[in-house]
């Protein structure tokens, strides 16, 4: 394979991580960047990380947001495997097909309708029960809950769809009883997709802007909210030093996600030889 | 129980004894999924202490019936009776049943000795207890020094072990295997072959296995059930089953056999003969009370039942005829001949080969004489 490589490929190659990496990389250089005006470089400074720590309202923010994030990435969760198990181990019914694909509507639905429609509701329950009365973070969190739970749903379903549906019936003939089995083999066997499904509710949460904006109310400003505000009055350097933590942050997440799944993946190996060893 | 297996030995089988009472009855039983018949009115009495097959083409119902008999499919209509209870509305978890699944589903994320030791967990017997009883039985399936491996760390044949010993630690009436040695290679299936015979020998519980494998289920049962589109067709030991075939189906799913089709030319007391015009030969078979002349029928023929040779062989009782080595494999024990008679059927002979030598005895193009004996020609009627 010493072919020699073509000027156009390596060419087309740099332009797509160019043109992906570049405003990236041009937030995080001017977080360092010591001049008032977000434009123009007046040299090398960490002023604007100290100001971060300063402005109380940012890390309020980011608390709220991780709080959140933490608690309806949990709940979802929940109901996202529950409704992953119905759907895959409650057997043939009459609508599953319906019920299937109601579950992953809120997936392709605009968020701009999920936070209206939801905003609706909380609006409507207010006249007829006098609940939730002031929206803010309890709102926020059910809104989430509810697209992130069908993300969950879906993951979990597919671990259960490819599961050995055999384990669940050895466990039973063992004399195990249905809820039983589902504690004692079923979750721990989809633990790693319920995992992910928690990450990616979690993210998802944190990442949100429209659906929070729609239904939270005034005590309650998420980070994203609150960047999105602050934008909108002109952008400054603390920000961009925001960014670049957020940035740092997700960086070394993905790595270290990375390199567990590649120690995980050479255990994997090495135990199939040890495997292979025994047989002979 | 291990007394009571080494009496039946003696004696004669339990199947044969009218007295005895079957310890598995499968009364009338179907199963009918949306339409499609999977069992179709199945009676099956199964003996205390017997390895007994179910094998049959995949989708002949076998496994339904194994996992209508485990808890898993309830039947549309009919019982279940094990030991004279009635089980079929009582759930898997409930029935004195084991069952080794074909995919061995052993849990992945316990070790061995927690695999084992899960069924026993369930029954809520004391922590001591479960330790000696798992002990015990990872010593019976050779296992013990692997007790605290994960599945993944295992070879397919140790995973089989570990389902056996989860499965029997339970003290089950009855143990169900699915295609016990289907996932595993040649060489160890017949290892694992002899073992799970010893295994059953010891323990003296019942053992149903369903397979599609012919010689697996010669080899292991006491008897063998065949099924065929939901239907029992023949049910016996092995012998029986290979030796009195009663259908084409059956003589054809048991190894190779010969078919001949025929009109009955001339019927005595004991026999008769057979005009087959497809080998232009009179064949003589062994005549039943219901035989009448001009009765339609196929005469089935064992290759290793028929003797090949170059001169004409003479005898009473023999069917001969005579064709030309059409072709000819060599398989170290046994030569397979088949030969071409004069109307252009090919009919597989099977030989010993007794005498050491490097030559062949018969060549190709060769002209040989075929001949059986009465007693070797099966007449099936349907």
């Amino acid at each position: 394979m010493n072919r020699q490589r073509s000027t156009f490929l390596i060419t087309v190659l740099c332009f797509g991580y160019a043109f992906l990496y570049i405003p990236i990389i041009m937030v995080m250089i001017y977080s360092f960047n010591d001049s008032r005006i977000v434009s123009v470089w007046g040299g090398f400074s960490f002023r604007w990380y100290l100001a971060l720590l300063d402005n109380r309202q940012i890390i309020e923010a980011a608390l709220l947001s991780l709080r959140i994030a933490f608690i309806s990435a949990t709940i979802a969760t929940i109901l996202g495997t529950l409704a992953g198990l119905a759907l895959t181990r409650m057997g043939r019914f009459r609508g599953r097909i319906l019920f299937t694909g109601m579950i992953v509507a809120p997936l392709v639905m605009p968020e701009v309708i999920t936070g209206l429609s939801l905003l609706l509701l909380f609006v409507s329950l207010q006249d007829f029960i006098g609940w939730p009365g002031q929206r803010g973070a309890t709102t926020i969190m059910i809104g989430h809950i509810t697209f992130s739970m069908a993300y969950v749903a879906v993951i979990v379903q597919s671990r259960l769809m490819s599961m050995d549906q055999s384990l669940e019936e050895a466990a039973m003939d063992l004399g195990g009883r249905p809820f039983r089995v589902t504690i004692d083999i079923t979750l721990p066997i989809i633990a790693p997709a319920m995992l992910s499904g928690w990450l990616l509710a979690f993210t998802l949460s944190l990442d949100d802007l429209v659906i929070a904006s729609f239904v939270s109310g005034p005590g309650a400003s998420t980070l994203p909210m609150w960047i999105y505000s602050k934008i909108r009055l002109g952008v400054t350097p603390d920000i961009n030093a925001l960014a670049t933590i957020i940035i740092t942050i997700v960086s070394i997440g993905v790595v270290i996600a990375c390199w567990l799944m590649l120690r995980q993946e050479k255990q994997r190996q090495q135990d199939a030889q040890l495997a292979y060893k025994n047989n002979l | 129980m291990v007394e009571e297996t080494s009496d039946q030995s003696t004696e004669k089988p339990a199947w044969q004894d009218p007295a005895a009472k079957p310890f598995i009855q499968i009364e009338n039983v179907s199963k009918d999924f949306n339409g499609f018949i999977a069992v179709n009115k199945v009676s099956l009495d199964i003996y205390q202490g017997e390895l007994f097959s179910i094998l049959g083409a995949s989708g002949c119902g076998k496994t339904t019936l194994l996992r209508i008999l485990a808890g898993f499919e309830r039947p549309t209509t009919g019982r279940i009776l094990i030991d004279g209870m009635d089980m079929t509305n009582i759930p898997p978890y409930e029935r004195p049943i084991n069952m080794m699944f074909q995919s061995y589903a052993v849990f992945p994320h316990m070790t061995v000795e927690k695999n084992v030791a899960y069924g026993l967990k369930k029954e809520g017997i004391a922590k001591e207890q479960i330790q000696t009883r798992v002990a015990e039985m990872l010593e019976l399936v050779q296992m013990t020094e692997f007790a605290k491996r994960k599945p993944h760390q295992l070879s397919g044949g140790q995973l089989q072990r570990v389902a056996l010993a989860r499965a029997l630690v339970k003290k089950p009436k009855v143990l169900l295997l699915d295609e016990p040695l289907a996932a595993l290679d040649k060489k160890l299936r017949e290892h694992t072959q002899f073992e799970l015979m010893n295994i059953q020998d010891q323990i003296g519980v019942t053992f149903v296995v369903v397979t599609h494998d012919q010689d697996e289920a010669m080899i292991l049962s006491s008897r063998i059930v065949v099924m065929h589109k939901g239907e029992l067709i023949q049910c016996g030991t092995p012998k029986e089953i290979y030796e009195y075939p009663i259908n084409r189906y059956v003589a054809d799913f048991f190894g190779t056999i010969n078919l001949f089709e025929g009109n009955v030319s001339r019927v005595d007391d004991k026999t008769m003969e057979v005009e087959c015009k497809e080998i232009s030969t009179t064949v003589k078979a062994l005549s039943s009370d219901t035989t009448r002349v001009n009765d339609q029928l196929t005469i089935a023929v064992r290759p290793e039942k028929i003797s090949i040779s170059k001169e004409a062989p003479e005898g009473e009782d023999l069917s001969i005829l005579k064709g030309i080595v059409w072709d000819l494999g060599y398989y170290g024990k046994l030569s397979i001949y088949k030969v071409r008679t004069e109307t252009g059927k090919v009919i597989q002979v099977s030989a010993q080969n007794r005498i050491r030598s490097a030559e062949r005895v018969l060549e190709w193009d060769e002209e040989v004489y075929l001949s059986w004996d009465i007693q070797s020609s099966v007449v099936l009627t349907e």
